[in-house]
């Protein structure tokens, strides 16, 4: 039986290990202890990965695009990284993760690694933990990382802050429900496609979206928790002058990946180029380390006290005894 | 704050095209608390190890309905063999006839499972199996 200890894992992941790199992910997943260790060991060697971001209803065929492109991608070389959310079930915690059913395609290619993540309960389109799956991929080398978020709501709004590149997919002949979740992740892509090209209807998607991103002035929102946050001297708006195009697909027959792949590139050159990459880059770090600095305050303040006291707090607080402003006064001051 | 699930892979390796009873099997995992992850019709022993391999899954579900057992299986424990993927449960279920079990045990498989399985049995088997395992 191999070594499994985390400071083996991480130098086998560095060395190209598949199974090393399969066994870390599921720890980061899982939010060990020893977790935080390897992650900080890799954080280095990550940075080199191009991250593109998936999202799109479902059955738009956002697997069947990862599929497509990941094969354009490798004929010119380049290694591919997959993660793919899929929901958990609220009612048992558990979940049938079924996107590598479109995948047959790279089976057998050591240049591509693909990882299916359950989101467990997270809300916004991605696992909480996916960032840092990513991370460990980027760390192992592949060239592009490519995710592909539950797509199943408008709070698809986490991939927007993790991918460089965000492509929403769509297709024609999806019911109007679809067509709400739509307008809450239009503004997040960089590239629109329009899979299921071969299908009656596409130009009327097609001009329906066109209309939608002429309508949304572009200036790219600055995400924060899932929130539009106030312009503030920290976070200027962004205004960006990237022309978002619409591409017509079949990705079950491999049509338009060409076109695809090339327009993620001439999006990276224009983040690079305009300085948004580096600015993006800033904003995501402060972003993050503002997250994990709440989450793990959180964990500080309530590590000091029984689950009674703050029952006795809430309890209070619903006899209209105290207001929760001052509740929350009370227990920062540790009374 | 660490969260442990245990993650099964369902697959379907042979030629035969029907994968009702897999789904059932995927669906009712799902409802015991585990992760699924489902890999569709006509899995090469090839496919089921890489994929078993970068899922880091604990469990291999194969559903055989065509009759290759005695060919698929010893094909599959030996590639988890050679990836490093021993401690990998692999359970069988579908048409195996009876007197097939005993070799399908001694090929390293850990449970065979008919037709009329209830499913709360496979869970079981799976949750009692994962608790002996050495490092559990
Ligand atoms: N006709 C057609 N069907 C497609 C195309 N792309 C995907 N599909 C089918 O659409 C369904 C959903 O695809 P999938 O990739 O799983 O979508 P996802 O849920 O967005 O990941 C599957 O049955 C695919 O075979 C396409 O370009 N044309
Ligand atoms: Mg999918």
């Amino acid at each position: 039986m191999p070594d499994d200890s985390i400071t083996t894992l991480v130098q086998d992941v560095l060395a190209g290990s598949r199974r090393a790199l399969a066994r870390l992910i599921t720890r980061v997943e899982n939010r060990t202890a020893e977790a935080h260790t390897a992650l900080a060991a890799l954080y280095p060697h990550t940075g080199r990965a191009y991250l593109v971001g998936i999202t799109g209803a479902p059955g738009t065929g956002k697997s069947s695009v990862v599929n497509a492109l990941t094969r354009t991608l490798r004929a010119s070389g380049h290694t591919v990284g997959i993660v793919a959310v899929d929901p958990t079930s609220p009612f048992s915690g558990g979940a049938v993760l079924g996107d590598r059913i479109r995948m047959v395609d790279l089976a057998g290619d050591r240049g591509v690694f693909i990882r299916s993540m359950a989101n467990r309960g997270s809300l916004g389109g991605l696992a909480v933990t996916t960032g840092d799956v990513v991370r460990v991929l980027d760390a192992a080398g592949f060239d592009y990382v490519l995710i592909e978020t539950v797509g199943a709501g408008q709070s698809e709004v986490d991939i927007a802050r993790t991918a460089y590149t965000t492509i929403v997919v769509d297709a024609p002949g999806l019911g109007d429900d679809v067509q709400a979740i739509k307008a809450g992740i239009l503004e997040i892509a960089d590239v629109l496609v329009v899979n299921k090209a071969d299908r009656p209807g596409v130009e009327n998607t097609v001009r329906a979206l066109r209309t939608m991103l002429e309508l949304g002035h572009r200036v790219r929102p600055t995400l924060h928790h899932g929130q539009l946050a106030p312009p503030t001297r920290f976070a200027p708006p962004e205004y960006d002058f990237w022309q978002v195009p619409i591409l017509k697909t079949v990705a079950t027959e491999n049509e338009g990946m060409e076109a695809l792949a090339e327009a993620i590139e001439r999006h990276r050159a224009h983040l690079q180029e305009s300085g948004l990459m580096a600015e993006r880059a800033r904003h995501r770090a402060e972003t993050e380390l503002i997250e994990r600095l709440r989450e793990a305050l959180l964990v500080r303040l309530l590590a000091g006290r029984s689950p009674d006291d703050l029952e006795a707090v809430v309890q209070r607080v619903v006899q209209r005894e105290l207001d929760p402003g001052s509740a929350v006064r009370e227990l920062l001051d540790g009374r | 704050m660490s969260e442990q699930k245990i993650r099964v892979l369902i697959a379907k390796p042979g030629l035969d095209g029907h994968d009702r009873g897999a789904k059932v099997i995927a669906r009712a995992l799902r409802d015991a608390g585990m992760e699924v992850i489902y890999t569709g019709l006509r899995q090469t022993p090839e496919m089921i190890a890489e994929a078993a391999l970068q899922e880091d899954v604990d469990v291999i579900g194969l559903s055989i309905l065509s009759g290759a057992h005695l060919a698929l299986v010893p094909r599959i424990v030996e590639l988890l063999r050679t990836e490093g993927l021993d401690d990998v449960l692999v359970l069988v279920g579908g048409i195996i006839p009876d007197e097939d079990v005993p070799t399908m045990h001694e090929m390293g498989v850990s449970g065979v499972f008919g037709p009329g399985t209830n499913t709360e049995d496979i869970v079981n088997h799976i949750k009692s199996a994962l608790a002996a395992r050495p490092d559990a």
